[in-house]
């Protein structure tokens, strides 16, 4: 096994696993702070690339700029969202099943209204750095993923710090564990609910921006993220964004070495494999409340 | 009033006659003064999906065939209809799609789908009807089934797995620097496993060491590890089988990387598609890979310009390949050789029909065609094309001869081989 290869490997993961924290960050906030499973985030994502490329395709805007300019759209997107939600289904108690369906749904109506507006082909977009890779001795680090990953890394620790450190945070952080003690405290847990899907749904622009960066998008490839995100989400721990960023990495990481080593055919195995062990043995996740 | 009564009787006497009169006319009139019924052609195509890009430029081909076919009489003296369902590139949906077309939708004849992983799951369904099936751009599909009403359109060769990648071993042997050792690499779905299965045969046959031969996940996001396994390999040659999205993540990590390689390309998907040209543009420069119509001196065939002028016009504003290169002409050809034959048999027999495709050289746009016992092309003509001296951001190059240098087969060769690749 040679060293050069193997840390590459290792910075190859950490590159993928930053981009894969940008993309699970939304679903983090909804499934673990707010219980929604949001099965429709993936597709989300993929709005939020379409999104950047036509702002990249007539303005030649920087798509991570492109991102972060439509993030407070989206975040709008969000907290219109959760009111809808809220008034269908969670104030009659139909959260669970019905509130599932309505994701479903979600999904699927956005990736047709892409193909209708957008059509069927790929989507790619142009920077200056697309294609460029900084060596630093024998590590190679392509910008096509390090961008990617210093946004998506910056972003969840941007995410994990404001959850932490400010009273809207810490209410996002109270809702899902009482919230009764919560309006004790003088906060709405609706609006509360609302600003976190609206800022679940804003990390959704800014991760579709660097999804297609990093490669072609159609319609139909927020799909092959819904198993990723949720293991991500899951393995991290329910309600804890830095277990989030955490699993992402690890994640990338063992993909990136197994991929190297031994075939990227097992990568998806040995990643779900550590799923699987780690839920065994701790079932609320690596840093999930106990 | 007796007498009123007595008309009124006679009036509705006469008006039931003449209606019993004319409704025995409707029966016993021959059909050749009656509208004849439309004759259906039933497929699934990916009009979603992975492949949905070509899936449907080849729809918008296969309508421009059939707006031609009607303009000119229809087939039998029937206006050709279409009965199509979207597969969305899953292979799962296909069975299902078939067994409605024949069995609700009652369809004349059936075409398939785009692409090996969508043309497999239909043939039980085709076979156990006994149907001809004339299929589009599937690689070595009818190995196994074996069955005589099967026909390709995409000009693989009587040895489709094998013959798919001759041509790239056939350039890479010919150099004088020659090369030792091959890398193989196959996204995980059949068309991808079947290309690349080809070339360990061929690469077996002509004395090279494989010294890398692995899959990658479908969809995969990051294929950065696996190049720089294959850098670290040391393969002269690497050959890989992949689909659009595979295909773009590994020729910019090729580029990223700084893969060294005598030959790099092969058999992947996408890099046939406008939009990807465009998109990656100088970092295809000196890739060899296969493709099947580009517009060089030496494949003007009869009629292929002006097909492609109509579809140029026909997809503007579908959010389609614009230039429609790669898939359009032949799924164009495949629809003009069943048409050919079904009028030429002068009915809808499909043991006649089949019999008469096997036994004639069919004249279309992507020039002329025959078949042989298996229903692949009696002779391959699967191009190997190297991208030449290409410029960022710039569609127009690729209508142009020169961007795309056909270094094989012979008979329609058009340049010679930039080597080595990097």
């Amino acid at each position: 096994m040679s060293g050069e290869l193997l840390i590459n490997a290792v910075v190859s993961g950490l590159l993928i696993g930053g981009f894969y924290a940008a993309v699970a960050l939304g679903l983090s906030i909804t499934f673990g702070y707010l219980e929604i499973v949001n099965i429709a985030h993936p597709t989300f994502v993929i709005f939020g690339s379409y999104v950047t490329y036509i702002i990249n395709l007539n303005f030649g805007l920087d798509p991570v700029i492109s991102g972060l300019v439509f993030a407070p759209v989206f975040f709008i997107l969000g907290m219109a969202l959760y009111r809808f939600y809220y008034t269908s289904f969670e104030k009659a108690g139909q959260e669970s099943l019905n509130g599932l369906a309505f994701f479903f749904g979600l999904m699927f109506t956005i990736e047709v209204l892409l193909i209708l507006v957008y059509g069927v082909d790929y989507r790619l977009v142009n920077a200056p750095y697309i294609g460029e890779t900084w060596h630093i001795g024998f590590v190679d680090f392509p910008l096509r993923l390090t961008v990617p990953f210093v946004i998506g890394t910056t972003m969840a620790l941007g995410v994990y710090f404001f959850l932490s450190k400010t009273f809207l945070g810490r209410a996002i952080k109270a809702v899902s564990q009482d919230r009764l003690a919560l309006q004790l405290m003088g906060a709405d847990p609706i609006k509360v609910k609302q600003y976190a899907l609206g800022i679940a749904i804003a990390t959704a622009a800014v991760a579709g921006s660097l999804l297609i960066i990093i490669g072609p998008v159609e319609p139909s490839v927020g799909r092959l993220y819904i198993g990723r995100v949720f293991a991500i989400v899951v393995l991290g721990g329910m309600g804890s964004v830095g277990g989030t960023l955490t699993a992402a990495l690890l994640i990338g990481v063992i993909e990136s070495f197994v991929a190297t080593f031994y075939g990227p055919s097992w990568a998806p195995a040995v990643s779900f494999g550590l799923l699987f062990v780690t839920l065994a043995l701790r079932p609320q996740g690596m840093f999930g409340r106990a | 009033m007796f007498t009123n009564f007595v008309m009124k009787r006679r009036l509705v006497a006469l008006g039931g006659m003449l209606a019993a009169a004319l409704f025995l006319a409707q029966i016993f009139t021959p059909t050749t003064t009656r509208a004849a019924e439309p004759l259906k052609i039933g497929f699934s195509m990916a009009l979603t999906g992975a492949l949905a890009g070509a899936g449907k430029a080849a729809l918008i081909a296969m309508e421009i065939w059939r707006a031609d076919v009607n303009k000119a009489g229809g087939l039998l003296g029937r206006q050709v209809e279409f009965v199509y369902y979207d597969d969305a590139t899953s292979p799962s949906k296909v069975p299902g799609i078939y067994t409605k077309l024949l069995n609700v939708d009652k369809v004349d004849l059936v075409v398939s789908s785009y692409g090996t992983n969508e043309i497999s799951p239909a043939m039980p369904i085709v076979m156990r009807k006994g149907l001809v099936f004339m299929s589009l751009f599937g690689l070595a599909v009818n190995e196994r089934f074996n069955y005589d009403r099967y026909f390709q359109i995409m000009p693989a060769g009587p040895v489709p797995k094998e013959d798919w990648s001759r041509g790239f071993f056939d350039l890479a042997m010919a150099q004088g620097d020659k090369p030792k050792t091959i890398a193989l690499l196959a996204e995980d779905a059949e068309f991808a496993r079947n290309a690349v299965s080809g070339a360990r045969i061929n690469a077996k046959k002509v004395g090279l060491n494989i010294v890398y031969d692995k899959t990658f996940p479908f969809g995969s996001s990051d294929l950065t590890p696996v190049i720089r396994a294959i850098k670290s390999s040391g393969a002269d040659l690497v050959y890989i089988g992949s689909y659009p999205h595979g295909s773009v993540g590994l020729v910019k990590a090729a580029n990223e990387l700084g893969l060294k390689a005598k030959m790099f390309g092969g058999g992947m998907v996408g890099l046939q598609f406008a939009a990807i040209q465009k998109n990656l543009g100088p970092l295809l420069n000196n890739v060899v890979n296969y493709d099947f119509w580009v517009p060089e001196p030496t494949l003007k065939f009869e009629g292929v310009e002006a097909f492609l002028a109509k579809y140029q016009a026909a997809a503007k504003g579908k959010k389609v390949d614009p230039l429609g290169h790669y898939l359009p002409p032949y799924a164009y050809a495949y629809m003009q050789i069943l048409g050919q034959a079904v009028n030429k048999v002068g009915s809808l027999d499909q043991k006649a029909i089949a019999e008469h495709i096997h036994a004639t050289t069919f004249k279309t746009v992507v020039g002329n065609v025959s078949f042989g016992k298996n229903g692949e092309w009696a002779q391959t003509r699967t191009l190997q094309v190297q991208f030449r001296d290409l410029k960022p951001n710039n569609l127009d190059q690729f209508t142009k001869a020169g961007s795309r240098v056909v270094l094989y087969p012979k008979s329609v060769k058009s340049g010679e081989i930039v080597y080595p690749y990097k």
